[in-house]
């Protein structure tokens, strides 16, 4: 709707606003769940679930802000509905010859249908989105006003991914999670137990993601329905690579990604229809080319943690 | 398999799957209960819905047969050690394939003037079929080969491969029938043109269920002789435990890792084009309506083994064919059937780290005992 009055009003400049906008809307929910991600395969495991994780953040934020009037409120259940799933997720991922991947594609579906089911009564209200920072305000231009409407959900996450490599790099329980995902035998020789440490890891970052689904029914886009999420769960794991688990190259790659979401629809409102959808798998082919040129088959990609996707050792 | 020392093995491997489904469903029904369901009546009612008479019986067997050939898309590369996923991609990219080759051959265009429509080509149904499958395969093959080729030749991943080709079809599906092979009269759903009725798969004779099924079963049956009975499958097993034994005996590991994910994701290709000429008639959006995903979950749960993977079709297709009766007569909402797949599969996978663990299941061995040493100087036997 933004991206349409954008145009209306002034022209082609509204390709890029529209991009910076998209760039930071769409960055959030992208944001939360690769730092989730990224912090849960720097202990080893992998978690393609954060797809149903973040239905069930969405929807949680949306119910709990409805009942209770307070957004603010709902972002914290939803932190909370994402940690009860990975929960799940780390527990049952750590037992013998239980394979991740799977369990990640089984929590997609148990988290999305509790999504859908308990979420079906909050598809018609409307509750309370959260506050933005009106950073247009300068400008008299009501589509500029618009596009910088900046959620403080977004900084938020701007703030926790220089935080996340303050804590891989300088903290003991950083060091425990890094040596934990790189080389299981030396943790454990440290003493430190690997499946408490994988758990509250895949927990920490299923809180995450939990937060990054909020930030789709409170911000934007800011309703609850059932097709809110298109995949960006799923995505982060390959965003993640594309990071090479690194916090603050996922901040660059989650704007990256969420700018190249923006693009296929503001194309479309300056009267570009062709090849929208191919616009939209831009990251996807993105993500696959820079595997293709990055990866060599007789070593892993560098920067990723030793201990990732093997059976537990 | 069954001699006197092994009963107990083949015992076990009864006991925790179908220990695992009753888990499961006990879960279900108490998740039921919390949300004010009568868990009995849920359970009646899927039980009617699923399995109950032939007639309903039916609907489960449509759903099954989509399930079958998907899961192989996973259980055959698992026999190298490859864990793909990208059966949606497959599926989607096979019933894509088998369109354009349908209406080619029912037409002679893809887009179709009316007069092309009012006197279609008379080709042969059987040969449209033919070819149309014969598309549905390899188009599918070839694009889970591409993840193949990619693991083999440069080392990615391809676990994460195969997810980013999903969606590279999907947006392809998305791009196609909404412009370059779209009928312009389908306004809500953008639909490619639709397949004439005497070209589209039948069901087969005395029944409403499509020949689908019969592809599903006999593809299961040949992955499950295929690596199980054959040099090629052996040679694939031996790769997936150990490559670098496998390189060092000679075997031809990129070949083989090829050929295994040409087949199974033609299996998956073979899916959608029966998802095309069975069900939908053209191809629009609701060809990924997660058949893809649900064979991934459906080949770990039967442990990779294309047999056990038809069981787990016809359980899963049975909770699928139950949505409708669900919201009838309980009011529950139709994501409730996604609720049950996911505890079911959460359990199922559980169940898997739960072998070896029994004591009863363990082998026992009758030793011949030895007569005791004279001297308790000897080493201790562990």
């Amino acid at each position: 709707m933004t991206t349409e009055a954008a145009t209306e009003a002034i022209g082609w400049w509204g390709v890029p606003l529209a991009i910076i906008a998209g760039t930071m809307r769409g960055g959030t929910p992208f944001l939360f769940v690769s730092l989730g991600e990224c912090l849960t395969e720097k202990s080893g495991k992998i978690n393609l679930g954060l797809e149903g994780t973040l239905l069930m953040g969405a929807m949680s934020a949306y119910g709990v802000s409805y009942l209770t009037g307070n957004p603010w409120l709902g972002v914290v259940v939803a932190g909370i509905a994402g940690g009860f799933l990975g929960a799940i997720h780390g527990w049952l991922s750590q037992q013998r010859r239980v394979n991740d991947v799977a369990v990640g594609i089984a929590m997609i579906i148990f988290g999305s249908g509790l999504a859908f089911f308990l979420g079906k009564p909050f598809i018609q209200p409307k509750a309370p989105s959260l506050p933005t920072l009106e950073l247009g305000a300068w400008s008299s231009i009501p589509a500029v006003q618009a596009a910088l409407q900046i959620s403080p959900l977004f900084l938020l996450g701007l703030a926790i991914a220089p935080l996340l490599t303050w804590f891989f790099k300088s903290t003991r329980w950083g060091l425990f999670v890094r040596a934990v995902g790189d080389s299981p035998e030396a943790a454990r020789a440290m003493g430190v137990s690997i499946f408490k440490v994988r758990m509250l890891a895949v927990m920490a970052g299923s809180f995450l993601a939990g937060i990054g689904g909020a930030s789709l029914s409170l911000y934007y886009p800011g309703v609850w329905t059932e097709r809110i999420s298109s995949g960006q769960g799923l995505m982060a794991v390959a965003l993640v690579i594309f990071a090479r688990w690194n916090p603050i190259a996922c901040l660059w790659a989650s704007l990256l990604f969420g700018g190249a979401q923006a693009l296929g629809p503001s194309l479309q409102s300056v009267g570009i229809k062709e090849g929208y959808y191919l616009f939209n798998a831009a990251p996807y082919i993105l993500t696959l080319f820079i595997m293709i040129f990055t990866c060599s088959p007789k070593q892993t990609l560098a920067g990723a943690p030793g201990a990732l996707g093997k059976e537990d050792g | 398999m069954i001699s006197g020392q092994n009963w107990r093995r083949t015992l076990e491997s009864f006991v925790i799957p179908f220990g695992a489904i009753l888990v499961g469903l006990l879960f279900f029904g108490v998740f039921c209960a919390l949300v004010g369901a009568n868990p009995v009546g849920v359970y009646a009612s899927i039980w009617k819905a699923a399995f109950g008479t032939w007639s309903t019986f039916q609907n489960t067997l449509i759903r099954a047969a989509p399930l079958m050939l998907s899961s192989l898309c996973t259980a055959l590369p698992a026999q190298l050690g490859l864990v793909i996923i990208g059966n949606e991609g497959a599926l989607v990219m096979g019933g894509l394939g088998a369109i354009i080759t349908g209406l080619v051959f029912s037409f002679g265009s893809v887009l179709p003037a009316p007069e092309q429509i009012a006197a279609p080509l008379m080709t042969p149904p059987i040969v449209v079929q033919l070819a149309m499958a014969i598309a549905g395969i390899v188009v599918g093959g070839v694009w889970i080969a591409i993840a193949g080729a990619l693991r083999h030749y440069r080392g990615v991943n391809e676990t994460i491969s195969s997810l980013l080709l999903n969606y590279i079809a999907i947006a392809l599906l998305n791009h196609l029938v909404g412009g370059p092979i779209r009928d312009p009269g389908s306004l809500n759903k953008p639909s490619s043109f639709a397949l004439p009725e005497v070209n589209m798969l039948g069901d087969i004779p005395g029944t409403r269920v499509h020949w689908g099924l019969l592809f599903g079963l006999v593809a299961s049956v040949i992955a499950y002789v295929l690596i199980r009975r054959t040099t090629f499958g052996f040679a694939a097993r031996t790769a997936g435990g150990n490559i670098r034994a496998a390189r060092i005996a000679g075997l031809p590991v990129g070949k083989l890792t090829l050929m295994i994910c040409f087949l199974g994701g033609a299996c998956a290709g073979l899916a959608g084009m029966v998802e095309v000429a069975a069900v939908q008639a053209s191809a629009n959006e609701s060809l990924n309506v997660g058949y893809g995903y649900g064979g991934i979950l459906v080949a770990f749960a039967a442990r990779q083994n294309p047999l056990a993977a038809i069981f787990i079709s016809l359980l899963v297709g049975g909770i699928l064919a139950s949505g409708g009766i669900l919201q009838r007569t309980h009011n529950l909402p139709d994501a409730t059937v996604l609720v049950f797949q996911g505890i079911i599969f959460l359990v199922v996978l559980y169940s898997d780290s739960l072998y070896g663990r029994f004591k009863f299941f363990r082998e026992t061995p009758v030793y011949e005992v030895p007569p005791a040493p004279p001297t308790s100087t000897a080493a201790p036997t562990v």
